[in-house]
């Protein structure tokens, strides 16, 4: 059974230029920003074609929010269209990636933008929930599609 | 003579069609061994091959004939007779009729006419015979591709070798030369084919010709293979090799090169190339039109002009479609930045191009007529926007615009007249469209200030062309020439707050000055110089124009930097302003003085003196340089002492040292003499009664502590510059009253000024080793020095006898020793002591003296006895006021080291004529590492071993990893241990930086792999504990980074640490800065992924 591509023609923009921070500044106030983490997922593959979720406009650094004295991070990702069934695969990869990169204080938030889902709200659901997010981890199917996305070099 | 059963016997076996084609090959090849060692005459060969040659049996007949032309291409080099050459190409020539023999009769041909002149050739009456034939009796294009071959072959022969036998034919040569080149699909065929037209038009240029009929369907013949499209097979799709397919491309441009050839070989083609291509140049397919570019600039000098200028108006129209109509470039990707307007053209863009430039050569004035009288391009020219700016057009107007441009420059690029032409016709109008209209002045629109920054960058351009334009050329009267620098200069005087535009202007007046140098012109360069030169030189001491100093500055020197004239003039003028401000400056430190003189003596030992190295000026500017400071200070009394004041003073130092080093040996004596006269006059100088102070080491200790404090600000300044001068000195030059400058030094070291042990240093460097090698007036050798240096009493604190050992005064000193330790107030003493001894021993060291040795023993001496020792025993009963106290000597003493290895900006370089033997830094590794090493093993104290561990961090991270890398597997674990020594104390946070760089440096290197693999555990421990290092940034960073590297080992070596690594890094995720966040995460993923691609642990 060969599935036809849930959005076959995605819009691919530009990749943007990554903001060099200025280095010698030891005094610099670094706490966890916006950009950074940004920086972080931005290069994360979407599941069905060869482009970082930045080249689809899936994230962007505004839709990331950060407060580092509550330890709490929120991104809210677009999906590229309204019934995209990777929307799922994508919070997944998301939180994996912020699992890695960041340590485990803080609090992640993963929802899709408001109104760029059908099915907005169960998708929410199933993103905040660690009980279905560690169940969905231990699907290896899931797992290595998920894998596939953190690490692809097909970028 | 070869009996006839021998060679029968290879007859028949290559007749006989049932042997196999090697066997064929060698019993031809046998018998042309025969025939060319005369044992078999090529009549009785044929005489025998008679029956095979006439037999109705066409297999056998066709084998016989075939045999004889085989044999006849092996004996191409053999003389034959004319007779024997006549009848046998008569016989061939005969059964070209024979189509089933034919091969055999067209190989025969060929051997035969191509053979060379020496061995006997065919006539051209038989020549003429086979063409005939060849013309009656063949249809080319119904033979299989080997024999097509074969008859092109001969068809090209007969035309190239034999052209007067051709000749008469004429008309019918052409007709079968059609009917044989018609519908040629093979490659091989069609290179002779092409070829053969080429050759045959060369052979008839006369218009009135046979060819001139012929030449409509010939070409019609050669139009169906235009453009040539090869579609070679991918490599991958069938099992075609890599030789294949390039000796296919090779081919391939073959056909090109012979069909370009064949398509211009005549004029005559050209009624109906030129109306193909222009034809083909409609097409829509992008490679058909790069192909007709291509082949109309190679054709139309073939053509010649007349023929072309038929077609001028068609071409035009074609050329422009292409640029003009729709242009088809892509901005380019560094285009972005300057304004957009930076395209890369198509491939036909730039075909078309050279196109219109062969075109215009050719007949520019046609051409030119039709490009300046076309009403498009001139509507495009006066409908620019006015003024416009570059970011607001849309890029299919830039597009235009760049190919507006190109057209333009094209035109104008072809002839002096062209250029003149396309001016007249449009330079007014494009100097409209950028704002400035060429009736009225420019100047009013250049003085507005509101103007957008690109139209202001274009008048800057256009005024420096303007005034760069040579003489011979263009009019630019030199009142025109002082208008534009008098309007430069006056943008720079006003604009000095808009940076971009400054710097244009700038770099246009340098651009304009370095032309004029260049030309040598004259009239201009003293305009120049009167104009910008003299007026900047007049803004150094005046507050005329109300411009930041610095950037005066940068003007003065980039415009002097254009010529030595120049810059001869602006050392004037520096040179005046410092004789004028220095004394108000250093005696009052009024504060714009101060400023001024600074920014002077920076600009001179930062581009001024530099530049006359580089460009071979005299050394008379740095000698100048130095005279007047030395004047200065002279005729001054007192000095006020203020902040600014040591700013002063640090840049007349670097601007002493860099005249002075500039200096050849006589003026650096002269300068040195009258330095020290000014030294001798001072106050540092109650001796002055006695020049050889040979007192001075007892009253010393009295002295120094008197003198400590008293030193007047002048002193200082004298005995740095003094300084400052001693440390440049060649080596060849001869230091008056050695033995008081050196305790002069001495004396000034021991208050903590830096520059007099340098200066010491720098002595001992270079002072003449042996005393037959110096000079006859030089008082002193190195030797000599170092006693005077070392038997002075201010080492003797140091119990340590090593110094005393060479003294001339020995254990004379004792007393001294327990009082110096007891005064507390001699700590600073002491450590200014330690760090003035390390400046010279790094002199010693660099030239590979063996004074060093003892200067190591010292440093080594305080780390060791101060603990080891009954007197401080802080390991067990630690006393605090004298810890305090002696921790920072041993700091100072471990920190020696660094001194001695490390590379100085300030002195001792290569720079400063320094003596520097080869690999002195792996010498002294080598001699001193097991010294430190066995002194660390034997300290039973914390801080001794914290402390031999700092020099030894020096040490380690100061030689080139070449020369320890050998002994890497000894080295780590020391490295290893001094790492968790030192990060007890947070005093040692930058040296532990400078260790793991070097262990870093060993992670990254080939040869120390084996060593850093026995040790991985060792390391990654260490390097964990360091991933968390609370003092300094970048070890955690730099550890963290290590681990990545570390990650790279063999996996069973480094697994067992995994669990670990993860561990110590993701609380490096949560680290406070950034940098190490995000190595963080790499290592992390590195590690991670050795085992598996999750990051579960």
């Amino acid at each position: 059974m060969t599935l036809g591509l849930i959005n076959a023609n995605p819009v691919v923009h530009a990749k943007k230029e990554r903001v060099a921070r200025p280095l010698d500044d030891p005094h610099a106030d670094d706490a966890v920003d916006p950009l950074e983490i940004y920086d972080i997922v931005r290069d994360i593959r979407d599941p069905e074609h060869p482009y970082s979720l930045e080249q689809l406009s899936v994230l962007s650094e505004e839709s990331i929010t950060v407060d580092e004295k509550l330890g709490r991070i929120l991104i809210t990702f677009t999906p590229t269209i309204q019934h995209c069934s990777m929307a799922t695969v994508i919070g997944l990869c998301l939180r994996e990636k912020l699992k890695d990169c960041f340590p485990a204080h803080f609090k992640v938030d993963i929802k899709v933008a408001p109104g760029s889902h059908a099915d907005e709200e169960a998708v929410n659901k199933q993103l905040n929930d660690k009980e279905r997010v560690a169940a969905a981890l231990e699907n290896p199917n899931l797992r290595q599609l998920v894998t596939e996305c953190l690490y692809s070099s097909e970028l | 003579m070869a009996k006839p059963t021998e060679y029968v016997k290879h007859i028949e076996s290559y007749v006989d069609s049932s042997s196999s084609p090697s066997q064929q090959a060698a019993s031809v090849d046998a018998l042309a061994i025969l025939l060319k060692n005369d044992l078999l005459t090529l009549e009785a060969l044929v005489r025998e091959l008679d029956l095979y040659l006439t037999t109705t049996d066409s297999i056998i007949r066709s084998r016989g004939t075939l045999l004889l032309g085989e044999l006849l291409t092996q004996l191409e080099l053999k003389p034959l007779s004319d007779a024997a050459i006549h009848s046998l190409i008569g016989f061939l020539t005969e059964r070209l009729e024979d189509w089933r023999a034919l091969r055999g009769a067209l190989v025969g041909c060929l051997a035969l006419l191509r053979r060379k002149t020496d061995v006997g050739v065919v006539t051209e009456n038989d020549a003429e015979a086979v063409m005939k034939s060849y013309m009656q009796y063949l249809q080319v294009q119904s033979m299989g591709q080997h024999d097509r071959k074969l008859c092109f072959e001969l068809l090209e022969c007969l035309l190239e070798r034999y052209p007067n036998a051709v000749q008469p034919l004429g008309n019918e040569l052409f007709y079968s030369i059609c009917e044989g080149i018609d519908e040629e699909k093979d490659p091989q065929c069609l290179i002779l084919a092409f070829h053969i037209v080429e050759v045959a038009a060369k052979l008839f240029p006369d218009p009135s010709g046979p060819f001139t009929s012929y030449a409509a369907d010939i070409f019609e013949i050669l139009g169906r293979y235009f453009p040539i499209h090869f579609t070679h097979p991918k490599s991958e799709d069938i099992g075609v090799s890599r030789d294949e397919l390039s000796r296919a491309l090779l081919l391939m441009q073959l056909i090109f090169c012979v069909f370009q050839l064949a398509f211009a070989a005549t004029p005559l083609f050209e009624p109906f190339a030129i109306p193909l291509l222009l034809d083909k140049l409609s097409s829509s397919l992008p490679s058909a039109k790069v192909e007709s570019f291509k082949y109309l600039g190679y054709c139309a000098p073939m053509y010649g002009s007349d023929r072309m200028a038929k077609h001028g108006g068609a071409l035009w129209s074609s050329v422009k479609d292409v640029l003009y109509t729709s242009p088809q470039s892509a901005l380019s990707v560094e285009s972005e930045s300057d304004g957009g307007m930076i395209f890369e053209e198509s491939d036909i863009m730039v075909e078309a191009l050279i196109l219109l430039e062969g075109l215009i050569q050719q007949n520019s004035d046609l051409l030119l007529d039709m490009i300046l009288g076309d009403e498009d391009i001139n509507n495009f020219i006066c409908s620019f926007p006015k003024p416009w700016d570059i970011h607001d057009t849309p890029l299919q107007l830039r597009q235009q615009l760049h190919s507006v441009g190109r057209l333009l420059a094209v035109s104008a690029k072809s002839s002096m007249a062209s250029c003149n032409r396309v001016f007249e016709k449009f330079f007014p109008q494009m100097m409209e469209a950028l704002g400035c209209s060429v009736g009225n002045h420019s100047d009013e629109s250049f003085a507005t200030e509101d103007r957008a920054l690109s139209s202001r960058f274009n008048y800057v351009k256009g005024l420096q062309l303007l005034a760069t334009f040579p003489r011979s050329f263009a009019p630019v009267s030199l009142l025109l020439f002082e208008n534009i620098l008098l309007k430069l200069v006056s943008a720079i005087t006003s604009n000095f707050d808009k940076k971009f535009s400054w710097g244009l202007e700038l770099k246009a007046l340098v651009e304009i000055g370095l032309y004029i140098e260049g030309y040598q012109e004259s009239e201009k360069a003293a305009t120049f110089a009167r104009i910008v030169v003299d007026k900047f030189v007049s803004w150094i001491s005046s507050d005329e124009p109300a411009m930041p100093l610095s950037l005066k500055m940068q003007a003065i020197c980039e415009t002097g930097m254009t010529g030595i004239s120049n810059m001869l003039r602006i050392v004037q003028g520096m040179e005046k302003a410092i004789s004028a401000k220095f004394t108000q400056a250093y005696v009052d430190g009024n504060f714009e003085s101060v400023e001024l003189v600074i920014k002077v003596l920076e600009c001179y030992s930062a581009r001024v003196l530099p530049w006359f190295e580089m460009n071979g000026g005299s050394e008379e500017v740095a000698w100048n340089l130095a005279a007047i400071i030395w004047d200065k200070i002279d005729n001054s009394s007192s000095v006020n002492l203020t902040v600014q004041n040591y700013e002063l003073l640090g840049a007349a130092m670097t601007a002493m040292k860099q005249a002075v080093r500039r200096c050849s040996q006589e003026s650096q004596e002269k300068i040195v003499n009258r330095a020290f006269r000014v030294l001798s006059a001072s106050t540092l100088f109650p001796l002055k009664d006695s020049p050889f102070a040979t007192s001075l080491s007892n009253s010393e200790d009295s002295y120094l502590n008197h003198h400590v404090d008293r030193v007047s600000c002048r002193d200082e300044w004298i005995i740095s510059l003094y300084a400052s001068v001693v440390i440049a000195l060649r080596p060849q030059t001869h230091v008056q009253n050695l033995k008081m400058v050196l305790q002069l030094f001495i004396m000034a070291l021991t208050k903590g000024h830096i520059p007099s042990a340098q200066a010491l240093g720098s002595l001992v460097n270079k002072l003449p080793s042996k005393t037959n090698e110096r000079h006859l007036s030089q008082e002193y050798g190195v030797e000599e020095a170092i006693d005077v240096i070392l038997t002075s009493s201010i080492w003797n604190f140091c119990q340590s006898n090593t110094l005393r050992k060479c003294s001339l005064f020995g254990g004379g000193n004792e007393i001294h020793n327990t009082k110096c330790l007891a005064g507390l107030n001699h700590t600073s003493v002491h450590i200014s002591a330690i760090v003035g001894l390390a400046w010279i021993g790094k002199g010693l060291i660099m030239r590979g003296h063996e004074g060093i040795k003892d200067i190591t023993m010292t440093f080594l001496g305080v780390l060791l006895e101060n603990t080891n020792n009954g007197d401080f025993p802080e390991s067990c009963d630690p006393i605090e006021g004298k810890e305090q106290e002696v921790i920072p000597l041993m700091k100072s003493a471990a920190d020696a080291f660094h001194i001695l290895l490390s590379d100085s900006e300030d002195c001792l370089n290569r720079n400063y004529h320094s003596v520097i033997r080869p690999l002195y830094k792996q010498r002294f590794y080598n001699s001193v590492m097991p010294l430190l090493l066995s002194s660390t093993r034997q300290s039973n104290s914390i801080i001794t071993r914290s402390m031999l561990f700092r020099s030894f961090a020096h040490v380690i991270s100061e030689t080139p990893l070449s020369a320890m890398i050998s002994e890497a597997n000894k080295l780590i674990p020391l490295l290893l241990d001094s790492l968790s020594t030192l990060t007890e104390d947070v005093m040692h946070k930058d040296v532990i930086y400078n260790v793991i760089l070097v262990l870093s440096a060993i992670l990254m290197d080939k040869n120390g792999q084996v060593a850093v693999l026995e040790n991985a555990q060792a390391i990654i421990n260490q390097l964990i504990g360091l991933a968390a290092y609370p003092h300094m940034m970048v070890i955690r960073e730099t550890a963290i980074q290590c681990l990545v590297a570390m990650s790279e080992l063999p996996y069973a070596r480094i697994y067992p640490s995994r669990t670990k690594v993860l561990q110590a890094i993701s609380k490096a995720l949560d680290d406070p800065k950034r940098a190490v966040r995000q190595e963080a995460v790499r290592c992390r993923q590195a590690w991670a992924s050795i085992a598996s691609r999750s990051l579960h642990f």
